[in-house]
């Protein structure tokens, strides 16, 4: 279809879905000639896994949130990029920026992806295929990478169309190919539908979207369940939510803020691992504070070399963004398992019910310092701010180069 | 054994000696309660190996001899027996109890399995027993019950000369009594921490006889214990219980030596006001209190809430001063005063406030009884 056409078809579309194509990848390698035409992936550590890759990488198979050692294998001349979430939040903030210039109606989904409702914005900039080439030309002008979009009534359909748009591309899918457009596809793409419903509904002789939606209601129901079952059929017919709900991504207040590790290896060193303990409270304490919250629940979590995960919490009197408040309850919790040499793969620390700092009172303590570890924290959290992450920590975390 | 007791004589002092029963035994046998009969008549034991408790009471013995029962039947029996003479004998491996024409046989436990009790220490001196009752139930409101934090858990008892000075805090409040007693040596100086449940349990229980004998033992070899001694039911009541390991924190430098504002309000209504105002503020929330001008206003609950507030009459001295606290802290307090009026001596909002009773809006403050109050803030 002429560009003409599509901008016609798309009339009756107003949503878009919006994804940058393989966005970390891309914010790295951007201002890196070099890297232009080798195979990129983002991801760090030893164990990590991979958090973007780009298109050359992904052609030797290497997909996100794939092991890091399994990506190499697959591509070992790849060049391998840390992440940088500071340049990530930036370059998604002011591509999020761009889509609030075209409508209010943005929901955020994550950093890279957003749904825009731009019933209200044709009159004055066009049709939604305009619209979408548009942000499309600007976000590749001012940020220097590109993205697809789907365009599309709904919200399911518009997201399943940005994936047919990769890379750096738009398809519209006007109401009446809606079900032509969805039927050939794999169940797979369905939203909600992951590995464990694919492979179910797969042994039903479901495999395609055309094979749901020809299935009778209540047949699907008696093998996925209920809700999951009414869900798959609207969808399998292009029936979705048309509405879409402004909401900031990383702005709106979290409801629970936390941080795990992955050891490089599996260790049963009850030093290290509370050395662990210390530095994850120390990250979350300070993004809490920067996002001004405190939270009154500690939950620590622990997986075991064999994979077994276990997460025990306990509730504060008083919700605190302090650090050694959360880094004591987590080591307590940590120390009350009574761990005798299981070896941890990983531990994690989380807040939870987290509120408004300004909404926070604390019971005062009789005889205390005037200044305490609060104040201490604010101390460093102002350091940091202008020396980098590295300038203040815990004694305990000198000497180790990680962030 | 073979005794003959007043129904109402024994199940007093079986009642009293079973309060201290342990509710699981690390031992079978500390469930039991020791009964024996001695020439001062009849004696019962309880002990848990922290707190002991032994009671005498008038008997008419026919034979002597000892036996061990499980505490919580006997009690349970001897509060529902009719009210006739009451006759024990021990038969075999059972003790009979027989009252009027009921008829009880509980099984003994072994008797010689049963811990010692602690010798009671030389008496230290004896103190009105209603005094001490109402003393300590001032003193144990600002106790620590986290067990996390053993030291707290306790009342710090300082004797000086004719002086007791009782404090406990559980680091947000803190409570300080004195009275006066009479010690057996005029310059008698001591300090105990004594677990505050026991401290408040025997304090109470102790309150049929006239004066309450206080023994203490710090020095010397093994643990410290504290015995208090008093009479009832035409015996002796006796418990000690082992002192806290641990160093009471210094406390008494945390009363502020100057205030800025004096305040003065009728009890009854700032109790009233405060638990109605409280109803809407949210767990951890805190009753605000506001003094200007002869008017206290209480603010309670969020704006996204619900909210409330009250004013009620008040005469302040100095600065205004607008400051919040947990509600039921301020209520624990406000209870434990004994006087119509209540006097609050603040400094600073963040600083904590002094809580004391006076008997009229003009009279003095009682100094004797003083509550300490760290008061909750904003976190930023």
């Amino acid at each position: 279809m002429s560009p003409r056409d599509l901008a016609a078809a798309s009339r009756e579309c107003p949503i878009l879905h919006v994804d940058m194509d393989a966005f970390y990848a891309s914010v790295a390698v951007r201002d890196r000639p070099d890297l232009q035409d080798v195979p990129v992936i983002v991801g760090g550590g030893h164990r990590g896994v991979v958090l973007s890759a780009n298109y050359l990488a992904r052609e030797y198979g290497v997909r996100s949130a794939m092991p890091m050692t399994r990506a190499r294998r697959l591509c070992p001349q790849a060049v391998v990029i840390p992440p940088e979430f500071a340049t990530f939040t930036a370059v998604s903030s002011s591509v999020m920026e761009n889509f609030r210039q075209v409508t209010p109606l943005v929901e955020a989904l994550s950093l890279d992806e957003a749904f825009l409702d731009v019933s209200g914005s044709v009159r004055r900039l066009g049709s939604p295929y305009t619209i979408a080439e548009q942000l499309r030309a600007r976000i590749y002008d001012e940020q220097g990478i590109t993205c697809s979009v789907g365009v599309a009534s709904t919200v399911a359909v518009a997201k399943l169309a940005s994936r047919r748009a990769k890379p750096d591309g738009v398809v519209v899918v006007p109401p009446q190919s809606v079900t032509a457009f969805l039927h050939p596809l794999d169940v797979g793409e369905l939203w909600g539908v992951g590995e464990k419903t694919t492979q179910m509904l797969n042994r039903l002789g479901l495999m395609t979207v055309g094979d749901i939606a020809h299935t009778p209601l209540a047949t699907l129901q008696r093998a996925v369940g209920a809700s999951l079952g009414a869900q798959l059929h609207q969808l399998a017919w292009g029936q979705d939510r048309r509405v879409v709900t402004p909401r900031r991504g990383a702005d709106e207040p979290d409801k629970s803020m936390g941080a795990d590790e992955t050891f490089g290896r599996d260790t049963d060193d009850p030093e290290v691992i509370l050395r662990e303990i210390l530095r994850l409270s120390a990250k979350v304490a300070g993004r809490m504070r920067t996002a001004r919250v405190a939270g009154r629940t500690v939950t620590l979590r622990v997986r075991f070399a064999d994979f077994t995960t276990i997460t025990r919490s306990r509730t504060l009197g008083d919700a605190t963004d302090v650090t050694q408040e959360i880094y004591q309850t987590a080591a307590d919790l940590f120390t009350a398992l009574g761990l005798q040499r299981a070896r941890l793969r990983l531990v994690g620390v989380r807040m939870e019910g987290l509120l408004p700092r300004a909404a926070v009172q604390r019971q005062l303590v009789l005889g205390a310092r005037e200044s305490g570890w609060s104040e201490a924290d604010q101390a460093v959290d102002r350091a940091t701010l202008r020396f980098g992450a590295q300038a203040v920590r815990p004694a305990t975390l000198l000497g180790e180069g990680r962030p | 054994m073979k005794f003959r007791v007043e129904r109402d004589v024994l199940a007093d002092a079986v009642a009293w000696a079973a309060r201290s029963l342990p509710v699981r035994p690390s031992v079978p046998v500390l469930a039991g309660l020791l009964i024996e009969t001695t020439d001062d008549g009849l004696v019962l034991s309880t002990f848990d190996y922290e707190t002991s408790a032994r009671a005498t009471l008038p008997a008419d013995v026919t034979d002597e001899g000892r036996a061990l029962v499980s505490g919580r039947l006997l009690a349970d029996i001897c509060r529902s027996l009719p009210n006739k003479p009451v006759e024990m004998t021990i038969d075999g491996a059972k003790v009979s109890l027989t009252c009027g024409s009921a008829r009880f046989s509980l099984q003994t436990m072994p008797v010689e399995e049963y811990p010692a009790l602690p010798e009671m220490p030389a008496a230290t001196g004896t103190v009105n027993s209603d005094v001490f009752a109402a003393a300590v139930a001032q003193a144990v409101v600002a106790a620590g019950r986290d067990d996390m934090l053993p030291v707290l858990t306790g009342v710090r008892l300082e004797i000086e000369g004719a002086s007791i000075s009782l404090l406990a805090t559980d680091r947000f409040r803190l409570s300080h009594r004195e009275l006066s007693w009479e010690p057996g040596v005029t310059d008698a100086s001591a300090a105990a921490l004594v677990p505050a449940k026991v401290l408040a349990d025997t304090a109470k229980s102790l309150t049929a006889g006239s004066q309450v004998t206080i023994a203490l033992s710090t020095s010397g070899a093994g643990e410290g214990i504290i015995g208090f001694e008093g009479s009832a039911g035409g015996g002796v009541r006796r418990t000690t219980t082992r002192l806290l390991d641990g160093e009471f924190p210094k406390v008494r430098t945390l009363f502020p030596t100057e205030h800025l504002t004096l305040a003065r309000v009728d009890k009854a209504s700032l109790v009233e006001s405060v638990k109605r105002v409280s109803l809407v503020a949210e767990r951890n929330t805190a009753v605000q209190l506001a003094f200007s001008d002869g008017v206290l206003t209480l603010d309670a609950g969020s704006g996204d809430e619900a909210q409330a507030s009250e004013s009620i009459e008040a005469s302040v001295e100095g600065d205004d001063i607008t400051t919040g606290f947990n509600p039921q802290f301020l209520l624990d307090g406000l209870t434990a005063i004994e006087a119509p009026v209540v006097e609050l001596a603040f400094t600073q909002a963040s600083k904590p406030a002094v809580m004391a009773g006076a008997r009229s809006m003009d009279a003095d403050a009682d100094l004797a009884f003083r509550y300490l109050l760290m008061p909750r803030r904003l976190l930023s």
